[in-house]
């Protein structure tokens, strides 16, 4: 049984059909990337999935688990992380903090300790801390740990995104567009990654424009396409895919494709 | 944010100041003053902790001070309980009105607390007013004089230590909170509620716990005003007192606890001792937030903060 899987996902916004019968599946040490021309209902489908919205009708199962409709606090509980497109980092906290607010589940709170700062509250900061420091030194930003977070680069930020995300142990990582509007250099560091990611035994679920970045790091590749799945397949056979080159490059694209 | 060390320094030098103000202004009316910089600096307090730590705004939180003070001088004179205990009612009953009010508005985004604690500072302002059967009406009532275990709590240097050990507390606990889960998570959802809820924080629970939180700090701070004064009015509950204590919380500096002290003690002082511009007082006290506000626009703590910070790397 897959760790992850979704079924028959659908959803309008006002007229528009956004998502129309989407199912897909994932296992533990997978990585299946989600691509589709812009609009196509990835970030959609990963909102639904991580319980941001709602689909008005479809199921998504967590770990067997029946987790449709469940709020994203619950879903995290389960073993769900992810990051965001646009990125969601605790601008006000150290780079350190905001991976450390990644451990909240892991921690063991009791308001009245605290309130009053007892030596138990102080013990779990420092293996919050220690947690923290580790998955900075795994994304490689081990040395701005106590830098503010806004004085990141963009593709520090996004790594801090991932090592906030995995600071959950989570059973599936979602990524939202890991690599968007990183150089060739960051883009390397961030397909590292994610394949060490996977390895540990994580399922990855990641929308990604990067082709070659998806053609290199997924086992499976879903293609969206105006909110139905186009196609699904391993990387080679979703690249030959005649329906796929037609709808990344228009009618035309697909004739020049046949004509090459 | 704050380590074991800096809370360390910012408490030992909150003690420092409550050591050395009555050598330098051993008046009774300087100690009665500075009693009051305490109290207001605890309602502030908690309404940092709301504010400056969760983001959230609350615009009736007199209104919570106004039932830790009235429950104090109204349970002796109706039940002929003891102020203490009385007092403590009072700090239970904010909490439960903080929780059955902030539990419905908390779970919604946006600035629905704010205008539901206005709101509901207004509506306690109003029964304050209006019930004078019960209350005193805007004449006000008085409070017993507290008496614990025969000793007569009396005096206005008593009353500073009494106030001024409260605050040390309130600040030792608000230090606490900042620096624990609790208060990562909070912390956490100030800046993007999304992502504080896809790493597992429970958005509403933790606002309304900070809320009701801040309800407790006002609670305390009403009671012990009104056992300092010995004479509650309405006025510690109305909508201006709000928005002074909204004040002081955005003066001193948002996010800090120190800030939020001394944004109570200049509120508090500067308008005693701007009485010599006599009917032009106020307007002083006007244009003095507006230069604070532009010049130090994080507020006085974080802003001389940055400058020193500046200053050493210059």
């Amino acid at each position: 049984m897959s760790l992850l899987s979704a079924h028959g996902i659908s959803i309008a916004f006002g007229g528009l059909r956004a998502l129309e019968d989407v199912s897909f599946s994932v296992d533990a040490g997978e990585v299946l990337a989600i691509i589709g021309p812009n609009g196509a209902g990835k970030t959609t489908l990963f909102n639904i999935v991580s319980g941001l919205y709602r689909a008005q009708s479809g199921r998504v199962m967590l770990a067997g688990r029946d987790v449709t409709g469940l709020p994203p606090h619950r879903l995290a509980a389960l073993g769900l992380a992810r990051t965001f497109q646009n990125l969601q980092i605790f601008f006000r906290m150290s780079v350190l903090e905001n991976v450390m607010v990644g451990r909240h589940l892991k921690e063991r709170r009791q308001l009245v300790a605290e309130l009053l700062g007892l030596p138990s509250v102080l013990r779990e900061n420092s293996a919050t801390r220690e947690a923290a420091r580790d998955l900075l030194a795994f994304v490689g930003l081990a040395e701005r740990a106590h830098e503010p977070a806004q004085s990141l680069p963009y593709g520090a930020l996004k790594r801090l995104e991932i090592a906030r995300a995995l600071a959950c142990e989570p059973k599936v990582l979602m990524l939202d567009e890991p690599a968007a509007g990183c150089n060739p250099v960051e883009t390397e560091e961030i397909d590292r990654l994610i394949v060490a990611i996977a390895r540990k035994g994580v399922a990855v679920v990641l929308v990604e424009h990067d082709m070659k970045l998806v053609m290199r790091i997924s086992d499976r590749v879903l293609v969206l396409d105006q909110g139905r799945v186009l196609a699904q397949g391993r990387p080679q056979e979703v690249r030959a895919d005649p329906r796929v080159i037609a709808a990344y490059l228009g009618r035309h694209g697909l004739a020049s494709a046949h004509a090459a | 944010m704050t380590g074991p060390r800096s809370k360390l320094i910012l408490l030992s030098s909150l003690l420092a100041v409550l050591v050395v103000v009555p050598l330098l202004f051993p008046s009774a009316f300087h100690l009665r003053v500075a009693a009051l910089v305490w109290i207001n600096a605890i309602a502030a307090l908690g309404l940092a902790l709301v504010m400056g730590l969760a983001g959230q705004v609350s615009l009736g939180h007199a209104g919570f001070m106004g039932i830790g003070a009235y429950a104090t001088a109204l349970g002796p004179r109706h039940f002929g309980l003891d102020p203490l205990l009385s007092m403590a009612l009072g700090v239970i009953g904010a909490a439960v009105l903080a929780l059955l009010v902030g539990r419905p508005i908390l779970r919604l985004k946006g600035h629905y607390l704010a205008v539901a604690t206005l709101g509901l500072g207004i509506l306690v302002h109003l029964v304050l007013v209006s019930e004078v059967a019960i209350t005193g009406g805007p004449d006000g009532i008085q409070v017993p004089r507290l008496v614990v275990a025969g000793w007569r709590v009396v005096g206005p240097e008593v009353w500073y230590w009494i106030t001024g050990v409260c605050l040390i507390l309130a600040t030792w606990i608000a230090l606490n909170l900042e620096d624990s889960s609790t208060g990562r998570a909070l912390r956490a959802l100030h800046d993007s509620e999304i992502a504080a809820s896809v790493v597992g924080v429970d958005v509403a629970r933790h606002k309304l716990l900070v809320f009701v939180l801040a309800a407790v700090y006002a609670a305390i701070a009403g009671g012990l005003l009104a056992l300092l004064n010995r004479f509650v009015t309405p006025d510690v509950a109305s909508f201006l007192r709000s928005i002074e204590l909204v004040t002081m919380v955005v003066i001193g500096g948002m996010g800090s606890m120190m800030g939020a002290i001394v944004g109570a003690a200049l509120l508090t002082v500067l308008p005693q001792a701007l009485t010599f511009f006599h009917e032009y007082e106020h307007a002083v006290l006007g244009l003095l937030i507006i230069l604070f506000m532009v010049f130090l626009r994080q507020g006085i703590v974080p802003g001389l903060l940055s400058l020193f910070a500046r200053w050493r790397s210059a």
